[in-house]
């Protein structure tokens, strides 16, 4: 690998991103999955950066994942989107960031189909008018949020409470970072570093004192695919796909996953345990998984914030393990407690993959 | 435990875990067989071919990729009649080719 | 005869239109921007189809010419018109009147690193048609020497007939030199598997196909019809690829030592600005315009200025000598009709 040669397409594919003042769309299915990387992510904006980062209550899904599960026509994933670009302008704000990959993708793809038919963006006009009397711009930038994490990476860095490193030999983790599909796949200059070498997450991970691991099917989808899950008749591709990138990365021993997606680190986190029920197999040392975590979970361990508080006790592959490696504490007896102090359901054990 | 759904088995040809020996084996007593270029005249014109899935060229290119019951199976629809020899612009002798590779197929019988 | 002809480009074009000039009884002046005459063929090893050192036919054609004026490490700073002829000024200070001029500004190699997707200069085991040819010369390379070879790919049509890479046109030359590189690699490495990956074999060339069956044959090259989408590096620094298998209709991948890629024929974007000094065009596929491209490939619409070799497009080394005579005769009649 030459290192050089990854520098110079990086430098190709650079992105000048607004300094401040964003209006922030979530993901329909983050809160659930991880649930606390969004909160995350406004407390880093907000609190530790300064931003401004303005939300709105009356935002909805993008229809991104009904679009790409083909179950509503992209006329109206337009309208919905050309809802939210509505709220945007009422609520005085240029710039777009989005939580969800999907999201990102759904809006850069309309934006520049509108670009290249402008009649029907007459006509999304006309649909939005009609369904609800809103009028919208088109936002002056749109980016994803882990674009700002990563262009605040190196102040986070300077504020980090622990590193990417083994606390006891001092030894770079090694990381595997995953893109989203639809972050730079569709359209390499909305991306930091395009879409053969995005440095996006690898940006972050070597700020915050990581080693990135590029590996074969390191491009390779996440195993989602949308209609690959959705449709249960269609699950083993999905799956399938999983299993192909966990065996191309394991020879080199990964200690963790950085994603940037909704459904990435969803899937390549469960689907560890359904390949280890099927297979008898497992990816991590002594069999456990390897953890999969969201950027902003990441950022918050790096930043010293509780592993419980960043919600990793919902995620199927173990944390506690790559905590003791980096000498992040944690109190196993508040593993399953919730906010109010009191005890959260606790997940039953799979048969093979080793849980804490 | 059983979810539905399974790992499915990839359809990637990993050249990496080809086997050759057949094919080294049908070069050897067949050498011409390595100047297939796969043009289709010999499946264009085969007699068999519509109805029994004999294709001389895909034969061929199944012994290169490892497929090798897959050929064995194509070959038995052939009639050796002899109409693919008369196309190849190649020269090759399919005719023969076909019986050498029948030849060896029963070699692995006995 | 005291007529000036200004020849810009020292590759084989220019040298051979200058040796055709200089037997025609002219003094021409040849011009090279580089240290040293014969263009890209310099940088090669062996030619196709006869196989001959590249070196030898550059000497042959720098021992015709040593009666020309010639200026190695210099440009054209600007070019002016006038009645009847030009004035042409170049980067050594030298001011010279001339009644032609003849582009023979040659190509340039599509820089591979371009299609991020194959990993040139990111991967260590990917290297270009000419990096091999420059290792076949000075047996110098370390993605080669002291490393396992036992298996190769070759990957035809790396920035041509690729509308996204801007270079729509067939790079011609290609596929005849990845398996003259193919055998060539067998030749050293008897015992690797050697893979070509292509689109089309267009071996339209005298023995092309030739070569072809040779490199079935004798070589056991092993052809796959499908182009390569994605190179990657496994753990122990090898390069794997992903193509289809077009012939069966399947995906495919192999772990290799070593991949070549076949970087195409591209037009010389120097030569475009250096053309536009007479008003000649580009054409649509980036080269220079000839007048038209059946009976006129030599002409162009400016007077006095032609054109020979592949600056008018991909081209090979006998093509190329053929259009640097008709050249040198085209420059000689018109210098006869302004008598």
């Amino acid at each position: 690998m030459i290192y050089q040669g990854k520098q110079k397409i990086w430098s190709d594919y650079q992105k000048d991103i607004p300094d401040d003042h964003w209006f922030y769309v979530r993901s329909c299915i983050r809160q659930s999955f991880f649930p606390a990387s969004e909160k995350y992510f406004l407390k880093i904006c907000r609190d530790l950066l300064g931003k401004d980062v303005y939300e709105t209550e009356h935002h909805t899904t993008c229809g991104g994942i009904a679009y790409h599960s083909d179950t509503i026509p992209q006329e109206t994933a337009m309208t919905i989107v050309a809802r939210q670009f509505a709220l945007m302008k009422e609520a005085g704000y240029k710039n777009l960031v989005t939580s969800c990959i999907t999201s990102f993708g759904n809006y850069t793809e309309i934006i520049e189909t509108w670009r290249e038919f402008p009649e029907l963006e007459a006509k999304i006009r006309e649909n939005l008018w009609k369904a609800c009397r809103r009028e919208f711009d088109i936002p002056e930038y749109v980016a994803h949020a882990s674009d700002l994490i990563f262009k605040f990476k190196d102040e986070i860095g300077s504020l980090a409470k622990y590193h990417l490193v083994d606390g006891v030999t001092g030894e770079p983790l090694r990381v595997v970072e995953h893109i989203g599909c639809h972050y730079s796949k569709m359209f390499p200059h909305k991306g930091f570093g395009g879409a053969e070498y995005p440095c996006v997450l690898s940006g972050m991970v070597e700020s915050w004192g990581g080693h990135v691991i590029d590996y074969p099917e390191r491009r390779h989808c996440c195993g989602f695919g949308f209609r690959q899950y959705l449709v249960k008749a269609n699950r083993g591709y999905s799956v399938s796909n999983t299993h192909k990138k966990f065996e191309s990365m394991e020879p080199y021993h990964p200690d963790m996953i950085i994603t940037n997606c909704p459904g990435c680190p969803y899937f390549l986190d469960r689907w560890q345990y359904v390949i280890s029920e099927m297979e008898g197999k497992t990816y991590g040392q002594n069999g456990y998984g390897i953890p999969v975590f969201t950027y902003e979970e990441v950022a918050g361990l790096v930043l010293g914030f509780d592993p419980w508080d960043l919600g990793l006790q919902i995620h199927q592959v173990a944390v506690e393990p790559l905590l003791e490696k980096i000498g992040i504490p944690y109190d196993p007896k508040k593993k399953y407690l919730g906010l109010d102090g009191k005890e959260i359901m606790k997940p039953g054990l799979p048969t093979v993959l080793k849980c804490c | 435990m059983d979810f539905g759904f399974s790992i499915s088995p990839s359809s990637t040809i990993n050249l990496d875990k080809v086997d050759f020996t057949l094919y080294d084996r049908l070069c050897e007593i067949e050498p011409d067989a390595k100047k297939c270029m796969a043009c289709g005249s010999c499946s264009a014109t085969c007699t068999a071919g519509p109805w029994t899935g004999m294709s001389v060229r895909k034969v061929i290119l199944g012994i290169q990729r490892g497929k090798e019951s897959e050929a064995e199976k194509m070959l038995k629809g052939c009639m050796l009649c002899g109409k693919c020899t008369m196309v190849c612009p190649r020269g090759i002798n399919t005719r023969h080719l076909i019986l050498s590779l029948c030849r060896i197929y029963g070699e692995g019988e006995r | 005869m005291k007529d000036n002809i200004v020849i810009i480009g020292g590759g084989i074009a220019g040298m051979e239109a200058a040796h055709q000039l200089l037997l025609l009884g002219y003094k021409p002046i040849l011009v090279e921007k580089s240290d040293h005459l014969g263009g890209h063929v310099a940088d090669w090893h062996k030619l196709f189809p006869d196989m001959s050192p590249a070196k030898d036919a550059v000497r042959d054609l720098e021992e015709k010419i040593k009666e020309a004026n010639i200026f190695l490490e210099t440009e054209v700073s600007f070019i002016n018109r006038l009645k009847n002829g030009y004035n042409v000024m170049f980067t050594n200070g030298v001011n010279v009147i001339c009644k032609a001029i003849l582009l023979a500004t040659g190509f340039n190699l599509f820089e591979a690193s371009r299609k991020e997707e194959y990993g040139y200069g990111i991967y260590n085991q990917v290297m270009t048609n000419s990096d091999l040819e420059r290792w076949f010369n000075t047996g110098d390379d370390k993605r080669i020497n002291g490393k396992e070879i036992k298996k190769v790919g070759f990957v035809h049509c790396v920035g041509s007939r690729d509308v996204k890479a801007g270079n729509p046109q067939c790079s011609k030359v290609c596929c005849i030199t990845a398996i003259k590189q193919a055998m060539e690699v067998k030749e050293f490495f008897p015992d690797a598997e050697v893979y070509c990956f292509y689109m089309d074999l267009r071996l339209f060339g005298k023995k092309y196909e030739d070569f072809y069956i040779k490199a079935q044959m004798e070589s056991g090259v092993h052809f796959i019809r499908g182009r390569v989408s994605e190179v990657s590096e496994n753990i122990e620094g090898k390069v794997i690829v992903k193509t289809e298998d077009t012939l069966s209709g399947k995906p495919a991948k192999v772990t290799l030592d070593l991949l070549v890629l076949m970087s195409g024929i591209v037009c010389n974007k120097q030569a475009v600005d250096t053309a536009s000094l007479v008003q000649v065009k580009t054409d649509s596929d980036g080269f220079l315009k000839s007048k038209d491209n059946i009976l006129n490939i030599i002409e162009t619409d400016s007077k006095g200025v032609f054109l020979a070799g592949t600056a008018t497009g991909p081209k090979t080394v006998p093509e190329t000598v053929a259009e640097a005579r008709a050249a040198a005769l085209a420059i000689h009649n018109y210098l006869v009709t302004l008598k």
